[in-house]
């Protein structure tokens, strides 16, 4: 069995530059945390403090422990950060417990479910999904909205676009919510429903997390920029498949299944493409 | 260690982590107690056991849902699910409770049931003249509270409405007088809770009603469809709040403004206690839509401290509000029942307790519904706190299910699509998809939840024969054969109104109070009863109105338990005179008249 390793991350976008004020790798961080906060000071929209510090705690220190044990280093922790504050802020539980443990799933599978040393799912989306679909009875998403007010709402797309756009993912972001809004019409013209219903699950804040924060992770995302934009098309396709099952947590099990299965082919096409290399260049020599 | 086995390790931890789910299922599981048992074994085991005796009671009592604006057309069984009450009340003071039933299709009439000493009970509410209360253009009834407004010795009725408001004076247990005209009652409500209470201590009734949807909206003929919350957990959209005090000459004066309510959010239960031990009510709303509002009352103003105490900071579904000395403290705790349905939405029901080593406006709540057990009831509405098994502990009996029509389809999917919506989207019923027959928590288990006394609720509702699967909305506790045990009543939305005569362990226990104010106000709501035995306290008060739509036996029950040694029972009337009484026998009802 071979050596677990961190894949190599590509320099850029995360690599501090000169210029910048502040280290790319702590902006979505940030971010997050203020989306928290605002969140909760104005809404209360978390379960409880201690139930999300429990979740950021745990990942953190699943993080450092599983780093150090199978890597040899203390990995930078803004990573599993953004994993807990997903937790704290997306599951919904009365009990504790199913924040430790999804805290724990989601870091857990970071070092588990890998191809060629490449994790494969996104952590708090592997997390999340499993403890939606394993404790139903005790975790639910949030699903609620950012107080009454549009101000509140324009205000994290603006800035959510803005900070995907400096770590260079809009594309991923727009390709799906143009996607999500297509199938949206599409949904309501089949069901005859009202567009506004169909559309209505995106105006929330579970959705800006998932399109900011998920789906836009560099390291479960393929690396192409097309493939990219593909990626988040498929997503769309998959999750309105789901929602004509009525799969409330459609966007969750969307990237469950598309995503890994995007990443394991990129990788079977590197393998491929370096294996054709290798034997070029050994003919060659 | 070599690499293949930390990753072996890994493998398996991460095995483990996923079956944990599982296996606190399975570890949940094993300590249900909730098997269908059959009677004997059910008092042997838990101490009591019900039988559902409506039919044999004669009451054949349906409750019929109202039909607002074809524009809910859509969304009807949702919008219009709510109207099943019940209230407990000895109107004609013969020493049997009897049962107000209230009806909410329109035109349709409501039920007094007489109680015949017999077993049965016989509806008088035509010949009474509390029936015809729902006539088209007048709305239809929501609830009903019982309380001698004008100290004339008798219980007077407040019917609250999606509708026009009635007020009906007690004429000495031989009818009623409709007085709504001139008591000064708001015109038009869409209101769910009323609570009476006496706030300033005056010996005088006053009211409270909260509204929920706002009382500019005559449902049955609607301008738009803008009328749904403005939001799932955030709405302030919803009706008014009342506070009428009561000026003595049959009239209420409005003063909701002046004592610091000012809440639009969607109150759906209400109900006051001392929980300061100030002699003042306190009041304790439960809002759908939102964040529960707790206010304490300094006698002359009213200040909300739901955030300041803990109970009002997560929003949730709020349809319930009753309380309960469930430790034996001589503190009350609040039971909120919200909503949980399984993958969906886990709100759970919230059991606020005093924080230990808090009181007085430092008092501060925690919520320990998942500690004890009462977390999870479904689509939970009504629920009341009561000595089911005369154990001395209080235990808890909770209806639920939401609209129950057909079992194979589900309406979740879409409503939690558009309840995750902005309030562009959500607070228009056009928007939300169309209900098309489908079930939304439909079909659920009551919960009748026993007390051990150490800190745990047990379900055992199959086990004790509470196994009904009706749209439960309101539950009264009541004494209903002065036999010393407490039965159930309960009202279901669109279903049957069904009684469950409780038959209790005959070594167990009991005490009763009946008491009746005289500077204080005639019904003595407010007043307290601390009851003292083998080294514990349980304080009780005389409700007003509690739980969802109702209202309990004025009557204050106590379970003791075994061979119980009562030291003595501590009255703590409203206008604040004490009274101890020693030497206390059990399973006795003690009448107590306030002392000049």
């Amino acid at each position: 069995m071979s050596q677990v390793t961190m894949p190599a991350v590509p320099a850029p976008p995360h690599a501090p530059s000169k210029r910048a004020l502040i280290d790319s790798r702590y902006v979505a961080p940030i971010f997050i945390t203020c989306i928290l906060l605002v969140g909760q000071l104005t809404f209360g929209i978390l379960e409880s403090y201690p139930r999300t510090v429990l979740a950021i705690g745990t990942s953190i220190l699943a993080e450092l422990i599983l780093g150090r044990v199978f890597l040899n280093k203390w990995p930078h922790p803004a990573s599993a950060y953004i994993s807990g504050i997903s937790v704290g802020i997306l599951l919904r539980s009365p009990a504790y417990w199913p924040y430790a443990l999804c805290s724990l799933i989601s870091i857990t599978s970071k070092y588990v479910l890998r191809i060629k040393d490449r994790h494969i799912w996104n952590p708090s989306n592997f997390g999340v999904s499993a403890m939606l679909f394993l404790a139903p009875a005790t975790v639910a998403s949030l699903s609620i909205q950012w107080g009454n007010y549009l101000l509140p709402m324009v205000l994290i797309w603006v800035l959510g676009f803005v900070i995907v756009w400096r770590v260079r993912r809009l594309h991923i972001t727009a390709t799906y919510v143009l996607s999500f809004f297509a199938f949206a019409f599409l949904r309501s013209l089949v069901l005859h429903e009202p567009w506004q219903a169909e559309v209505a699950p995106i105006t929330g804040p579970m959705y800006q997390l998932f399109i900011f924060f998920m789906i836009t992770d560099p390291k479960t995302t393929v690396r192409s920029k097309r493939g990219q934009c593909l990626v988040a098309f498929l997503i769309a396709v998959v999750e309105t498949v789901l929602r004509f099952f009525q799969s409330v947590y459609a966007p969750f099990y969307a990237l469950f299944i598309v995503g890994p299965i995007a990443n394991a082919i990129e990788i079977w096409f590197d393998s491929r493409r370096k294996q054709t290399t290798t034997a070029v260049v050994a003919k060659t020599a | 260690m070599k690499f293949g086995l930390k990753k072996f390790v890994l493998i398996l931890f991460f095995i483990g982590l996923l079956a944990t789910p599982a296996a606190i299922r399975w570890w949940t599981a094993r300590h249900n107690q909730n098997a269908a048992l059959d009677p004997k074994t059910a008092l042997a085991r838990h101490g009591f056991y019900f039988q559902e005796v409506s039919h044999a009671s004669g009451v054949n009592f349906v409750h019929q849902g109202p039909t607002l604006d074809h524009k809910l057309d859509p969304i009807m069984p949702e919008v219009a699910s709510m109207g099943a009450a019940v209230s407990i009340v000895d109107f004609d003071r013969d020493g049997w409770p009897d049962i107000y039933v209230t009806n909410s299709g329109e035109g349709s009439k409501n039920a007094l049931f007489h109680n015949n000493h017999d077993g049965t009970f016989t509806d008088v509410a035509e010949q009474m003249g509390v029936a015809d209360v729902n006539r088209p253009g007048t709305g239809v009834s929501m609830g009903a509270v019982w309380g001698d407004y004008d100290n004339d010795g008798y219980e007077d009725l407040f019917l609250y409405k999606w509708g026009k408001p009635e007020l009906f004076h007690n004429d000495h247990g031989h009818g009623f007088t409709r007085v709504a005209d001139t008591a000064g009652l708001p015109p038009w409500i869409n209101a769910n809770t009323a609570v009476w209470f006496d706030y300033d201590g005056d010996g005088k009734l006053d009211l409270f009603i909260g509204g929920y949807y706002s009382e500019k909206i005559d449902l049955w003929h609607l301008q738009n469809t803008e009328i749904m919350p403005e939001s799932f957990e955030y709405a302030k959209n919803g009706g008014r709040k009342y506070l009428l005090r009561n000026l003595g000459n049959g009239k209420f004066e409005d003063v909701t403004d002046q004592v610091g309510i000012t809440s639009h959010r969607w109150a759906l239960a209400a109900a006051a206690a001392d929980l300061r031990g100030t002699g003042r009510p306190d009041l304790f709303i439960a809002n759908d839509y939102g964040v529960s509002e707790l206010y304490f009352n300094d006698g002359t103003r009213f200040h909300e401290v739901g955030e300041q105490t803990g109970v009002g900071f997560a929003p949730k579904s709020g349809m319930n509000a009753a309380f309960g000395d469930i430790f034996n403290h001589g503190q009350y705790a609040v039971y909120v029942s919200n909503i949980s349905e399984n993958g969906v939405l886990i709100q759970g029901n919230n059991l606020w307790v005093p924080k230990e080593g808090t009181s007085g406006n430092g008092l501060k709540y925690e919520n320990l519904a998942r500690d004890l057990g009462v977390e999870l009831g479904g689509w939970s509405f009504g629920a009341q706190f009561g000595d089911l098994n005369n154990d001395g502990n209080l235990d808890l009996f909770l209806t639920n299910g939401y609209v129950s029509l057909d079992r194979n389809r589900d309406y979740w999917y879409d409503f939690s699509k558009i309840a995750g919506g902005h309030t562009s989207i959500i607070s228009d019923a056009r928007n939300w998809p169309a209900m098309e027959g489908r079930s939304l928590s439909g079909y659920q288990h009551k919960d009748v939840w026993i007390n051990d006394g150490a800190g745990h609720f047990d379900n055992v509702a199959q086990s004790v024969g509470v196994t009904d699967t009706h749209d439960g909305r309101s539950v009264a506790l009541v004494d209903l054969w002065n036999r010393g045990v407490l039965d159930a009543v309960v009202a279901h939305q669109r279903g049957p109104l069904l009684i469950y005569k409780n038959t209790v362990e005959p070594e167990n226990k009991w005490i009763e109070f009946d008491l009746q104010g005289s500077s204080s106000n005639r019904s003595a709501i407010g007043a307290e009863v601390t009851l003292f035995w083998n080294g514990q306290k349980q304080v009780q008060e005389v409700s007003g109105g509690s739980g969802f739509c109702a209202q309990n036996d004025r009557r204050i029950h106590f379970g003791l338990g075994r061979d119980p040694k009562i030291e003595k029972a501590v009255i703590r009337w409203p206008s604040g005179k004490t009274q101890t009484i020693s030497n206390v026998s059990t399973d006795q009802l003690y009448k107590m008249q306030e002392p000049l």
